[in-house]
């Protein structure tokens, strides 16, 4: 039941993953990026890592592909333009492309990622809480190592939010702190005055 | 009853009669939490004509009680146009994709101590990741439409949910840190003992900022420039019709339910009855008065209706927020009070500060 599951599951995730690079629509791949995250949330939650599976439809599901979503869909997209110089970059492309493959035949090839290798884990009881045992690990063990990432991904923050800054000077914008202290006596001078005659 | 179920489809095969069982459950969950979408439909329209001193609906049946199935029926049989040069598989996709994540979020919700779906360990992380997938139903019917508006009502919602989502996790950690559980019904029984315990006073903050950003999530007013009907007619929806219109409306008020219910149970103690630590323990328990006064699903309920009217009268309240002062509020206003109070909570929790962490 499990491994059809799993094989119904992967197959989705390698068909969309193909459909990403391969369809023409650049909103459409996309979308199929989402479908691959999603899928391989659900392969994730096959393998008890719940929290992982989560986090992974709640960041980049839910907020980056978002992101991504809302640029591609602004963008105007030549396709002609970008399909220039198609063939003259294929030998370099194919390269890259088989040399990247050998690399993953290398690494997570039977000979080194077998199950022999790394059995399954044995499936844990109901209450265990796999987001209690990641929170543990990660503040104990690895807490320097997490607290450097944070520190990374601040200045990473700053940098972008830096590189995107730019004061423009005519525009008018309004300050809140400055609107809430704004008494009607600022704004409005009421004046008694007698009537006057009016002439004929 | 369930076992009852069981040994009467025992000569089916094994797999068969659990699979059974699981849509029996679903469909005892959303039979009625789509009736509850049709009526709170109504309970909006006679709420604020009543605010602004009108009757509301009242011509459909006594009091006009039967006004949703009217409005049920109207949008069955109206037709469905598809706009031309619209792409129309991302199109039929989009009320799908919105109502799929709103009603699966309610899988994990919790209606009584152990009256669940499914009881998983991470439910509020889950019911956050399937809420966070709406957007998507919003995003692709604002760019399948092909319409400039439904696509400008598709961009501001999306920037605005995004954002938003930021401070409704912040509030949610807050949570999480006060019971020390993701798990929905561990977090209502963690607020056990008397209305004090309830995490509403410890979360102050969190409290209001999660109700706030729930309103902003839903796209409701005051935050519903998504929608903007002064400015851009009917925003993400404006091309759809009938019944795929009704679907994105089944949804939004499905989600409205929801986090209306999440705020009762995470904040204001869920089932348990306010008359705890109050009344003597033999009046909560037994039947008669007891089944009234003690914890149970009614109080659920009525803190939930109570959340719901909240949606209402604020509708009925307040002016739309201008798109620059709605993502002020969210980035520069509720993230970093929502970061303080983090502290704060975890602060009270390290140092076991009374009566709710010692």
């Amino acid at each position: 039941m499990e491994q059809t599951i799993f094989y119904i599951f992967s197959t989705v995730l390698v068909l969309s993953a193909g459909a990403v690079v391969t369809v023409r629509n650049p909103v459409f791949a996309a979308l199929f990026l989402v479908l691959a995250f999603f899928t391989s949330a659900a392969i994730w939650i096959l393998l008890e890592a719940e929290f992982l599976a989560l986090t992974l439809v709640l960041v980049y599901v839910g907020a980056v592909m978002v992101l991504f979503l809302f640029v591609v869909m602004m963008l105007d997209i030549n396709l002609t333009v970008l399909r220039e110089g198609f063939a003259r970059y294929l030998p370099v492309g194919l390269l890259v492309a088989v040399i990247m493959v050998a690399q993953l035949v290398y690494i997570v090839g039977p000979a080194r990622f077998g199950l022999d290798k790394f059995p399954a884990p044995p499936p844990r009881d109901a209450d265990y809480s796999n987001t209690r045992e990641i929170g543990l690990v990660l503040y104990t063990e690895y807490l320097f190592a997490f607290e450097l990432a944070a520190v990374i991904l601040v200045v990473a923050i700053i940098a972008a939010i830096a590189l995107t800054l730019r004061k423009r000077v005519k525009t008018n914008f309004m300050k809140p702190e400055e609107q809430v202290l704004v008494k009607s006596k600022d704004r409005v001078r009421l004046v008694k005055m007698a009537t006057e005659k009016q002439d004929d | 009853m369930l076992e009852a179920i069981q040994s009467a489809l025992s000569f089916l095969p094994d797999g068969l009669v659990t699979l059974l069982i699981i849509l029996l459950k679903i469909f005892a969950l959303l039979l009625p939490l789509l009736g509850a979408v049709a009526y709170l439909t109504l309970a909006e329209r006679k709420v604020i004509g009543y605010i602004q001193i009108r009757i509301g609906p009242n011509r459909v049946g006594p009091r006009g009680l039967l006004q949703p199935i009217a409005d049920a029926v109207k949008l069955m049989f109206k037709e469905t146009i598809l706009p031309t040069n619209a792409n129309l598989f991302l199109f039929i996709l989009a009320p799908i994709l919105t109502i799929g994540p709103a009603m699966a979020a309610w899988a994990v919700v919790p209606f009584d101590d152990g009256l669940v779906i499914a009881d998983i360990d991470a439910s509020l992380l889950y019911i956050l990741a399937m809420t966070s997938l709406g957007v998507y139903g919003i995003i692709i019917a604002g760019w399948a439409s092909n319409s400039k508006y439904a696509f400008l009502g598709a961009l501001r919602s999306a920037a605005q949910i995004v954002s938003y989502e930021i401070a409704m996790g912040f509030a949610l950690v807050g949570v999480l840190l006060a019971a020390g559980s993701l798990n929905l019904g561990e977090i209502v029984m963690a607020q056990q003992g008397s209305v004090i315990q309830w995490f509403m006073w410890p979360l102050l903050p969190l409290f209001l900022i999660y109700f706030i950003s729930g309103l902003a999530e839903t796209n409701r007013a005051p935050f519903d420039v998504a929608e903007g009907e002064s400015e851009i007619v009917a925003g993400f929806h404006v091309e759809y019709s009938a019944m795929t219109f009704s679907v994105f409306f089944l949804a939004e008020y499905a989600n409205i339910i929801l986090i209306s219910l999440l705020t009762a149970a995470m904040f204001m103690g869920g089932w348990l009855s306010p008359f705890e630590g109050i009344l003597p323990e033999s009046m909560l328990t037994g039947g008669g008065l007891g089944l009234l006064l003690g914890s149970g699903i009614h109080w659920l309920l009525l803190k939930t209706a109570f959340f719901m009217f909240l949606f209402l009268w604020i509708r009925a309240t307040y002016p739309r927020y201008r798109y620059d002062q709605i993502m002020r509020l969210g980035w520069k206003v509720f993230i970093p009070i929502t970061i303080v109070w983090l502290m704060v909570v975890a602060a009270m929790v390290v140092g076991n500060v009374g009566p709710w962490f010692d």
